[in-house]
């Protein structure tokens, strides 16, 4: 993986300067500590940038990279799993390769079928692509969203990059964060794509291509997740599809370890990693170096699921013990990184994860994340299930009892738990064919956290996030089975927008660690999006079709485990012992008022609260984990803004 | 006893001194003031602040979901304890 980086110029009088491309590279050197290049076009009407993390074709890989003739020139961060495969076909068809590395297939690709290139690519990129002749630039984001890029227009100039921070260094002024984005954070977690916390500055959605000509900008959707409108999902038995579906991750995972380095896997003890490193085991011959976390508070710790699979399969296993300290100590860095608020603590011990790979010597790893949107996992849907179930028969005083079974803690014995259930889970059952019906119970639970906000962002805020949300769906949406609207709206606001950025890439790239997605090989999201919604959810036992597949594969007790969903401490990490100095100062009624976001003295309760240990609820976690990463985005990205990229040229994560 | 609950309600889950934004005899559940762990907040709050002890049974909303509930309850548990 790599950072990539460049600058257009939108009409005819700009020339780009080499030397301001350049001035981006040294935010983006985490993520390609190897090597970095420049291009600029001979007329200057287009630069791109890359900085290099080698694994394949070590020697000859270098980038930006051309095609026979030099007229069409890529910056491109990412793999293309299917490349040699590709490679043979444009061979073929009389293309010239002058190296061994992926990123050229992508210029003879793009020679060969245009703009549909992309159709043709299986894995994870953010590229930029410079048709000379043509004088057109690309900027295309894989289907799911695994890498991101970033751009924004300065005057008359497109500015992008694999983060934000490379941006700011050709900026005039400091960005603003977007009232708009904040109301979709407090919501569904994450800022809604194309959106990010800045105003102004925006991502290429997953899936989509933006296409520079002529000065003017446009934007297409070349994938997206797709279910069958009339019913129809595949046909066979059980076994027959679960064979399939084998199959299918076998290869997935197959050509996600080619690489001319090493590669490891993470092992966190779950049905999804298990299988993953079992699917690992049975398809290569080299040797398995596993990676794990584990947590000082039991309830949040899998150790012994990890040393089931350790023993089980005979893989070598490295793990580290994240404590509170270390989330509290690190968490700045996280935000610095993830370049957006966040409600949860959850990607800080994914750092530590990626720091450790590194620390071994490795800098691949694939990972579980994606199983359970495309296969149906998550208790969101088990929710959603019986959520429907009781909306159809409202009354029934029985059926809102099955959620006991997905929350413990609601587990009260006689009847008195009943009045409290119905009250909590019963919002928007009156319409249950609503398009965020799956979704409701936690955006209004996340939404709670709002009551925080200043009068004047409340002020800004004039549409509703989740109706925003729901008026921007696809045409096909009311037509899909409502389980498939649940995973719908699953993987695109949580795993596009949060998991796979601000706890994916991010987390890895920032110790210049490539993760890799089997689960997400766009063939098996298509394979999945055709399955009976049966297959995935079978009565309350989720993934079924996938333990199916994979039931030879894994011992019992990890087939038949009880999901745990994986969470770090929140607000326990910083006020079970005195917090680190920054916690008081960014949280200071002086600070709070200045930078805007806030009510400070309903912080102020807050953090009363949380000192004296009685804070519980889930909101109040998120609520003060989200006020503080604004705070530190505040600070790192616009209070620091003119000094550090004054003084140095680029941003810092420094809190000095 | 009213003016501790609601004090405790005010700045512990409305996050505010506005005496305003809580009526004695507001639902905390249609009002949205607690979520699905915040029942255990007032549970364990009322345990430690008057000495008595909420059983399973009793955790119902005709007990806890408002200051005037709570009260009434509180007042009928410290008078079986006496």
């Amino acid at each position: 993986m790599c950072g990539i980086n460049g600058i257009a110029a939108l009409s005819m009088q700009i020339k780009i300067s080499e030397q301001d491309v350049r001035s981006m590279l040294p935010s983006l050197h985490h993520r390609g500590p190897d090597d970095s290049g420049v291009y600029l076009d001979p007329c200057q009407r287009i630069g791109l940038g890359h900085t290099r993390l080698s694994i394949i074709d070590l020697a000859g890989g270098a980038q930006p990279m051309h095609n026979e003739d030099q007229t069409v020139w890529v910056t491109f961060n990412g793999e293309i799993f299917n490349y040699l495969e590709l490679r043979k076909t444009l061979l073929k068809a009389g293309h010239r390769f002058h190296s061994q590395s992926d990123t050229e297939v992508i210029v003879h690709a793009y020679e060969q079928y245009g703009d549909d290139f992309v159709q043709h690519l299986n894995g994870q990129f953010a590229i930029a692509l410079w048709d000379e002749g043509r004088r057109r630039l690309l900027l295309v984001r894989d289907r799911v969203g695994i890498l991101p890029l970033f751009y924004t227009r300065q005057g008359e100039r497109l500015l992008f990059a694999s983060e934000i921070k490379a941006l700011l260094p050709q900026l005039s002024e400091a960005p603003r964060i977007s009232p708009v984005a904040l109301d979709q954070i407090f919501t569904f977690w994450a800022p809604r794509s194309p959106n990010t916390m800045f105003e102004d500055i925006f991502e290429v959605s997953p899936g989509h291509m933006l296409v520079l000509e002529d000065g003017r900008l446009r934007e297409s959707t070349y994938w997206d997740w797709r279910f069958p409108e009339q019913g129809e999902y595949h046909q066979g038995s059980d076994t027959e599809l679960a064979e399939q579906l084998y199959d299918l991750l076998a290869d997935a995972t197959s050509i996600r370890l080619r690489a001319d380095v090493p590669v490891g896997a993470y092992l966190s003890g779950g049905l999804d990693s298990s299988a993953l490193v079992a699917l690992i085991r049975r398809h290569s011959d080299a040797p398995l170096k596993t990676f794990s976390i584990g947590f000082e508070e039991p309830s949040l710790d899998e150790s012994s699921f990890q040393q089931q699979m350790i023993d089980h399969l005979g893989v070598e296993n490295s793990r580290i013990t994240c404590s509170n300290r270390d989330i509290a100590e690190d968490f700045p860095a996280t935000i610095f990184h993830t370049e957006t608020a966040i409600l949860r603590t959850a990607p800080t011990p994914m750092r530590h994860l990626s720091a450790l790979v590194r620390a071994s010597g490795y800098k691949v790893v694939l990972t579980g994340e994606g199983a359970d949107e495309a296969l149906g996992g998550y208790d969101l849907f088990k929710e959603a299930k019986i959520r429907q179930f009781w909306g159809c028969q409202p009354q029934s005083e029985w059926r809102p009892l099955l959620l006991k079974t997905l929350y413990p803690y609601l587990e009260t014995s006689g009847s008195q738990a009943k009045a409290y259930l119905r009250k909590y889970y019963s919002i928007g059952l009156d319409n249950p064919d609503q398009p965020g019906f799956s979704h409701l119970t936690r955006w209004f639970t996340t939404a709670q956290c709002k009551v925080f906000f200043s009068q004047e962002l409340g002020a800004k805020l004039r549409e509703d996030a989740v109706d925003r949300l729901t008026g921007q769906l696809p045409p096909a949406f009311d037509n899909w089975h409502w389980f498939n609207r649940a995973q719908y709206l699953e993987a695109k606001t949580l795993m596009g927008d949060y998991l796979l950025c601000s706890q994916g890439d991010r987390m890895l790239m920032s110790n210049s660690v490539e993760g890799r997605f089997p689960f997400l090989d766009h063939r098996v999201i298509e394979f999945a999006n055709r399955l009976n919604p049966r297959l995935k959810m079978r009565a309350l036992n989720e993934k079924y079709l996938f333990k199916q597949a994979m039931k030879n594969q894994l011992p019992r007790q990890i087939l038949e485990r009880h999901k745990q969903p994986y969470r770090a401490p929140d607000i326990p990490a910083f006020f079970s012992a005195h917090p680190p100095a920054y916690v008081d100062d960014l949280l200071s009624e002086e600070k709070l008022n200045r930078y805007g976001y806030f009510d400070a003295k309903k912080v102020g309760f807050l953090l009363k609260k949380a000192r004296r240990g009685s804070s519980i609820a889930y909101k109040d976690n998120m609520a003060l984990i989200g006020v503080l990463s604004t705070q530190l985005c505040h600070y790192f990205f616009i209070e620091q803004f003119s000094r550090t990229i004054r003084e140095t040229g680029t941003p810092h994560c420094s809190l000095t | 006893m009213k003016k501790i609950i609601r004090q405790y309600i005010l700045e512990n889950l409305l996050f505010t001194e506005d005496e305003q934004a809580l009526q004695d005899s507001d639902s905390f559940l249609d009002s949205g003031i607690i979520d699905s762990t915040g029942v255990m907040e007032v549970i364990l709050f009322i345990e430690e602040s008057f000495d008595i002890k909420v059983n399973d049974d009793e955790m119902l909303p005709a007990n806890l979901d408002s200051v005037n509930n709570l009260a009434v309850f509180i007042h009928r548990k410290q008078a079986v304890a006496a």
